[in-house]
């Protein structure tokens, strides 16, 4: 038998079902683990002790009164960007090092609903805005994979947790490849639904059209049960998709005999690391086994995506960090003289270099003079790669490529160089432009290292995406390589 | 030099929706500070914008109304701007594209002429909260409850040139959004607020001169104070040679000047941009069939159909249908007195003279509409004359007591059986024989006159209670023997 930490979320509930173990022994496993292993990879900013065994009691007496469901009693993290009740939720800042949520988001709301038990709050990027993990103001998360590297962000708290195997699972969020660079980083699966399919409520917002709520696991089945539970309309957020939510776990089981996957070929050219190359080119022949039909597809203005994404987001988060003023919650600068004090110290307190760096590029695209020529231009030219990828997937069922162009890289590598920093983003950000689903699955190792597969797919089909890699995942291990000393 | 004023009014109406115009919570006036605002109103992390149907049902109303064109797709944008009562650091307004277009309005003015006032657009916003300076020992306190509270902001073209014209559109804005129920037209409470921008440019000249806006005009005679103080300012500065300098000013009514507030270098950049937390709003023609369906009956129909269902003079129904209040306040007299002109001299002169007197609204009258009802219907039916129906009324306005009861207790029943008043008829001739005599004896001309001595007599034999069509008419026919 494996151990409780290798098992996936369809093991952990059937041996929640048979009393082989109960959700208080596996929740203090899994806070044992983090009691071991936390301290070198500053996964978690805080630890619910005491709250995930109170849940995990209670999901005990549902599971024996049979009111489990697939995910009763399971362990998870949330990212810290999530809004939960009575427990500390710093987004990575310290403009709320000192923020306890009144409420809790719906994705907190829906899992534990599900019967889910909260072990604790993932590190990330301040304010969800980096490529490494390192802006955080917790300190950087270390890849478990070699502690020297970058989890990737800006949920490299929730990706190293799952891949050190300190939870079976996590929450993400990815407004520019926040769950799939790090998943790739670190080698486990990470999906970031259709824009619109789940909540964005009570998620604290970076950058309000692109953000979007996803789960971070060890495999596709993982995911599936996870965003089954995740997804669905919400009335409390007016961008939400009212549309029913598929049955991704019965999605998983179709063959993918048949089915054409493009190869984008604008994310095989120069900037790809020979090794990265390598590994997609191996897990490409896999597919071709199971069937698949894979062909070359083109999307011309892909390489508009970056530039596109770093006027977008920042305007966007330049608005949507205003409320942070030291007036009502989070960090207020010690007496004010007056109020523009109180706005300019707070804020320059509290928020960080990458952060700040943000709000004055986003403040600056706003302005009047300069709106036409950034932040329209950067919408015509969203809509410009939302057409090609209309027209990509007119040919095809998905696209694929490198979910990043590299494996981890160091920590402080890029940190001096900002432009370096968002090119690790290259291959996601376009679909978080377009409204896409796509998730990245581990690929062979290269030199030891991770190696990202990204699958993007077509509005709404996140089953179909997680199909094909729960498909490759049955003929494959590379999903199942732990990293050394987390066995 | 001759000076001709350009105004174009901004006005802001609060929309009576039970909740705000993106969060749940309530928009009552005058709770406790901060009670009625909810985490979204607060602006915490992670909350979101959810749009008010109602809200936008009444936009629908209003721009239909003004005959304005209801854009079938309208998008909310954010005006950036920090400020300790903008709790999110933004306000949710309509920019580029509002849902109201452009629409117009007619104005009387002096003299019977009709001018037509054009209005530029409508849109939906939310308002910001207070701030409040006094009782705080150098802090600031902030109440969020008026935070999310739903507005309507109504934009004039500059078509306005005196401050009576700004203040008869203004009035006839303010008739419109009460009419159809859409804002409570309190403006005490800030339901409805007034911007101006005033310029002004000799007379014959095409191009607008240097505006300034002028804020915290919250009655209609200080809309027309500050108008007039601030076109006699731009005038002076004018004629001295000087420039007027685009700013904001605040009109101060307790020394009756406006004085600068910030000027156009310091204003804020709004950084406006579409928001992203709200997907375009789209209404349909369903929509709005269906929301138009119901709609109230406006002033200037409802003017008509008293002139033609009532029998009023045109300046009647006018007085009548000034305010909604005031429409449904006569009809309700009608609906119980059944004389419709009777209803309306006594609404008209006794009611409001009463209410003048006593520094009242219609709103705090202590007489209802029924109750009004109640005394003219006795007029109307001969219960009493509209003499002894005068000091009713003082009773009831002073006691709250129906006209049946006062009529009852004080026996004040008017004497119609015409063998009773014949036998006072009698008696009065009796008694007055050299009067009838002259009477008698008199040019058929004067006699009318004359008659009225006789008349007085009977009325005070008889308390005041005899019916004094039938005494007239006894006096009459006794006298010419």
């Amino acid at each position: 038998m494996s151990a409780l930490h290798q098992k996936s979320l369809r093991e952990l509930a059937a041996g929640l079902a048979a009393r082989e173990f109960s959700s208080v022994e596996l929740a203090e496993h899994f806070l044992q683990r983090i009691r071991a292993f936390d301290h070198d990879l500053n996964c978690l900013i805080t630890v619910c002790d005491k709250e995930a065994l109170r849940q995990a009691g209670l999901a005990d007496e549902r599971i024996q009164k049979g009111e489990g469901g697939p995910l009763t009693g399971i362990p998870l993290i949330h990212k810290d960007i999530f809004c939960t009740r009575g427990v500390k939720t710093s987004c990575g800042s310290f403009m709320l090092d000192n923020f306890v949520s009144p409420y809790d988001a719906t994705v907190v709301e829906r899992l534990a609903g599900a019967g889910m038990v909260m072990l604790g709050k993932a590190n990330m990027d301040e304010f969800a805005m980096g490529s490494s993990n390192e802006t955080s103001h917790y300190g950087p998360v270390k890849n478990p994979w070699d502690t020297e590297r970058v989890p990737g962000g800006s949920s490299g708290g929730s990706a190293a947790a799952v891949a050190a195997r300190l939870a079976p699972a996590a929450t993400g969020t990815d407004t520019g490849g926040s769950i799939r660079q790090p998943a790739a980083l670190c080698g486990i699966t990470g999906l970031k639904p259709t824009y619109g399919r789940v909540s964005r409520w009570g998620m604290i917002a970076f950058a309000s059209s692109l953000d979007q709520a996803g789960p971070m696991a060890r495999s596709a089945e993982d995911c599936a049960l996870l965003l089954a539970a995740m997804a669905g309309f919400d009335e409390k957020d007016s961008t939400s998709a009212n549309r029913p939510v598929d049955d991704y776990a019965a999605a998983l089981e179709a063959s993918v005999k048949g089915v054409r996957i493009g190869m984008v070929k604008e994310f095989f050219e120069e900037g790809l690391d020979a090794g990265m190359a390598a590994a997609m080119d191996e897990a490409m022949a896999a597919l071709k086994k199971l069937g698949a039909e894979l062909v070359e597809v083109s999307l011309p203005h892909s390489k508009y995506s970056v530039p596109a994404y770093y006027v977008v987001a920042p305007a966007e988060c330049s608005s949507n960090l205003a409320r942070f003023d030291g007036v009502r919650f989070g960090h207020r600068c010690k007496e004010p003289k007056d109020l523009e004090d109180l706005y300019k110290r707070s804020r320059s307190e509290g928020f960080g270099a990458e952060v700040k760096r943000r709000i004055m590029i986003g403040t600056y695209a706003l302005s009047a003079g300069y709106y036409d020529a950034y932040y329209l231009k950067a919408q015509q030219v969203r809509q410009v790669i939302a057409d090609d990828f209309r027209e990509a997937f007119r040919r095809v069922d998905l696209l694929l490529g490198p979910a990043s162009p590299e494996t981890a890289f160091r920590l402080g590598e890029k940190s001096s160089d900002p432009v370096a920093m968002y090119l690790s983003d290259i291959y996601t950000i376009a679909v978080n432009l377009a409204g896409l689903p796509a998730l990245s699955m581990p690929a062979p190792l290269v030199e030891g290292l991770p190696a990202g597969l990204q699958l993007i797919g077509n509005y709404f089909e996140e089953g179909r995406l997680l199909n094909v890699a729960h498909q490759l995942q049955r003929t494959t291990d590379w999903h199942l390589q732990t990293p050394g000393g987390y066995a | 030099m001759e000076w001709e004023t350009v105004i174009g009014l901004e006005i802001h109406a609060q929309l009576t929706t039970r909740s705000k115009i993106f969060s749940g919570a309530s928009t009552a006036f005058g709770a406790e500070p901060n009670t009625q605002a909810c985490l979204v109103d607060l602006g915490f992390p992670g909350v979101l914008p959810v749009l008010n149907e109602q809200a936008v049902r009444k936009a629908v109303l209003f721009g239909t109304a003004i005959e304005a064109e209801i854009a079938r797709r309208s998008v909310f944008a954010r005006k950036n701007y920090f400020y300790p009562d903008l709790p999110k650091g933004y306000q949710i307004s309509q920019y580029e594209l509002p849902i109201v277009g452009r629409g117009h309005v007619e104005i009387l003015l002096e003299g019977g002429a009709v001018k037509r006032i054009g209005v530029t657009r409508a849109h939906l916003e939310e308002d910001a909260g207070k701030s409040l300076h006094e009782d705080f020992h150098g802090y600031t306190g902030i109440d969020l409850n008026r935070a999310g509270t739903p507005l309507l902001e109504i934009v004039s073209e500059p078509d306005l040139r005196s401050a009576k014209e700004a203040v008869a559109y203004a009035k006839k804005i303010h008739q419109i959004v009460t009419y159809l129920g859409i804002c409570d037209g309190n403006m005490q409470e800030g339901s409805f607020r007034m911007d101006a921008n005033v310029s002004v440019r000799p007379r014959g000249e095409e191009k607008l001169g240097t505006r300034t806006e002028l804020k915290n005009l919250n009655s209609f005679r200080f809309l027309e104070r500050a108008i007039n103080f601030e076109v006699e300012r731009q005038i002076d500065l004018l004629e001295s040679g000087s420039a007027v300098v685009q700013e904001t000013r605040l009109y101060d009514a307790q020394k009756d000047e406006t004085r600068s507030m910030r000027t156009k270098e310091e204003a804020n950049d709004y950084r406006y941009f579409p928001d992203p937390d709200l997907l375009p709003l789209v209404v349909d023609d369903a929509f709005i069939e269906e929301t138009v369906r119901d709609m109230p009956e406006l002033p200037e129909a409802r003017r008509r159909r008293f002139e033609e269902q009532y029998g009023l003079s045109p300046y009647d129904a006018d007085v009548l249908t000034a305010s909604r209040a005031a429409a449904d306040y006569y009809e309700g007299v009608v609906a119980v007195a059944g004389d419709a002109k009777l209803a309306a001299n006594w609404m008209m002169v006794e009611l409001y003279g009463a209410l003048n007197k006593a520094g009242l609204e219609l709103s705090e009258s202590p007489l209802s509409a029924e109750a009004l009802g109640g005394l003219v219907l006795r007029i109307a039916d001969d219960t009493i004359s509209g003499k002894i129906a005068k000091s009713v009324f003082e009773e009831m306005w002073a006691s709250g007591r129906s006209a049946d009861a006062i009529i009852e207790e004080k026996g004040l029943k008017q004497i119609t059986d015409s063998g009773a008043i014949e036998a006072i008829v009698d008696e009065v001739l009796a008694e007055n024989a050299a009067q009838v005599e002259n009477y008698r004896n008199a040019d058929p001309k004067k006699q009318p006159k004359m008659l009225g001595f006789f008349v007085g007599q009977v009325m005070k034999k008889s308390q005041g209670k005899a019916n004094p069509k039938q005494v007239n008419e006894l006096l009459r026919k006794k006298l010419a023997g």
